[in-house]
């Protein structure tokens, strides 16, 4: 099988031994140990697991929003003790502020950073349309669909066009058709900027489809059993799924889940 | 006037309540004919009203004054207090668990106290109306600012918010909602205050007038307290519901009642 380290690019996210353990009033609970996983500059690699297996502790752990309990991470080279800069952030819920227009919701991370949005906008408005919202700039996140308004908030992440982003089942709310078209956009916006991206799911085909690399993470405290390399020519179009490579792939990950228990087959 | 601050079909089911209550309560008086003493009509209310529509008047605009003044000084003070609870670990262990205790207490009974310290001016009136309207303020404004969605604030973090930022755009606005919900709460706390502030001690106001109409057995100047009472302690809340209008049109409970008010 393809190993850890098919990437050959300068690592731009290393996870050294990296745990994590919560303060309960039922005592500790362990939600990761012993991580290690390197994520190369412009690298797409996916997290699969079940849930409850750490997957969300792990990605905040790489946005500095939690602290470690074991182990460290790099960033360009340096140990983080909080948000890296050049980061951006997409959640399960899209957290848009209904009093806000999507365009303000746009520009929140900026404003709150205290910059001028006055130099975002052109920019704003010009992720929204790329992402087909140009027409609902100005209505409120209320008026909008769920893919609509996940839409706007990955637009939020990429705002300030960061280097390394972090998303958290992004599309694990939405109906199959919506994730589909946004699973083709992503892709498309990851070819044309090349960001470092650390996508979690519990969708192996998505997992599949849109990744270099795929680790899968075995029952909680979560650790990654195995990383395996998608070797599927780019661009992806959704045919793709259908191919004896994409099946071959996802069968290969599911059996793997099977062997551990965590999924039937 | 409230059909501007209602919307068309509830502003008409108000009236029409109202309607049916008062004719029913002059016909019930025409036919049973109960001593005067006990319940007057309606109509000899209004009667007794217009013979000195000007005392009443003053008094009632007495009464207002110490409610408005009372409720403004709980917003303000209320506001600052949640905010403070919310930023304090300590603060919340300490003066959020002591209010959150307090409030279970009738406060009215600390009224006699209030004029032992501040005299029989208006102070203790609206240092009364304070604080009984200053509990539902701070403990839904409280609730409020920590509703905010975790990775909302994940992201501020990510964002390298400060934390005065942070107030000002997410959690403020945020607790607005629980904020007007405490207000609605404590606008009708601050009239009960302003009215026991006036029976404790004073000699103005409506709490006053129906003290001196009590001891003249004047059954028709209790009513006509009360009812002058009752129609401005639900303007007042009318009020405080159309500011929620203009200032929430985003929220859940507001959304599809855009045409409210116009
Ligand atoms: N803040 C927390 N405090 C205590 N336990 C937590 C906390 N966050 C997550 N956990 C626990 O850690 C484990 C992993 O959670 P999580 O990372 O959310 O998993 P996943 O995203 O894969 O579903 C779970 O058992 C969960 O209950
Ligand atoms: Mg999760």
């Amino acid at each position: 099988m393809p190993e850890a380290s098919t990437f050959l690019g300068a690592a731009h996210v290393c996870l050294r031994n990296v745990g994590k353990t919560y303060a309960s009033p039922r005592g500790p609970v362990p939600a990761v140990a012993g991580i290690d996983l390197d994520l190369g500059a412009g690298e797409f690699v996916s997290i699969v697991g079940p849930s409850g297996c750490g997957k969300s502790t792990l990605l905040k752990l790489v946005a500095g929003l939690e602290g470690l309990s074991a182990g460290e991470i790099m960033v360009d080279g340096r140990r983080i003790d909080g948000p890296p800069d050049g980061l951006g952030v997409v959640f399960q819920r899209d957290v848009l502020l209904d009093w806000r227009t999507i365009l303000q919701n746009v520009l929140l991370s900026v404003e709150l950073a205290g910059k001028p949005t006055d130099a975002y906008r052109e920019r704003a408005l010009g992720l929204l349309a790329r992402f087909g919202l140009g027409s609902f700039e100005h209505r409120y996140p209320w008026e909008l669909s769920g893919g609509m308004r996940q839409r706007a908030s990955i637009c939020r992440a990429l705002l300030s066009d960061p280097q390394l982003l972090l998303m958290d089942e992004p599309f694990g709310a939405l109906d199959a058709m919506t994730r589909d078209d946004l699973n083709l956009e992503l892709a498309r916006i990851w070819q044309e900027t090349r960001k470092t991206l650390l996508f979690i799911t519990h969708s192996i085909a998505e997992a599949v489809f849109l990744s270099d690399r795929v680790a899968m993470m075995g029952r909680a405290p979560g650790s990654i059993m195995e990383i395996v390399a998608i070797d599927l020519p780019r661009p992806r179009s959704l045919a793709v799924r259908e191919s004896a490579a994409f099946s071959h792939y996802v069968a290969h990950i599911r059996h793997h889940f099977a062997e551990l228990g965590i999924v039937k087959e | 006037m409230l059909k501007r601050l209602l919307a068309p079909s509830e502003a008409r089911d108000v009236i029409l309540v109202l309607a049916v209550s008062l004719l029913l309560w002059e016909a019930g008086v025409r036919i049973f004919q109960p001593p005067p003493l006990i319940l007057p009509a309606p109509s000899a209310i209004v009667g007794a009203f217009l013979q000195t529509p000007g005392l009443f008047m003053r008094q009632l605009g007495f009464t207002l004054g110490m409610t408005c003044l009372g409720f403004a000084l709980a917003v303000v003070l209320g506001v600052l207090l949640a905010v403070a609870i919310v930023s304090s670990k300590l603060l919340e262990r300490t003066i959020y668990t002591l209010l959150v205790a307090l409030n279970s207490i009738p406060k009215v009974a600390l009224a006699p106290l209030f004029v032992i310290w501040m005299g029989t001016g208006t102070e203790p009136k609206v240092a009364i109306a304070l604080m009984l309207a200053i509990f539902p303020i701070v403990i839904d404004t409280v609730l409020g600012l920590r509703s905010v969605d975790p990775d909302m604030l994940h992201l501020a973090r990510v964002s390298r918010a400060s934390p005065l930022a942070v107030l000002a755009k997410i959690k403020f606005p945020c607790a607005l909602p629980s904020l007007f919900a405490g207000m609605k709460v404590g606008i009708s706390f601050a009239l009960v205050g302003a009215i026991v502030g006036e029976f404790v001690a004073g000699s103005k106001g409506l709490g006053f007038q129906i003290l001196v109409a009590q001891g003249q057995f004047d059954t028709l100047g209790v009513f006509v307290c009360l009812v002058l009472l009752g129609i401005f302690g639900t303007l007042l809340f009318f009020v405080l519901d159309y500011a929620e209008r203009l200032c929430l049109p985003w929220h859940v409970s507001q959304r599809g009642r855009h045409s409210a008010g116009d």
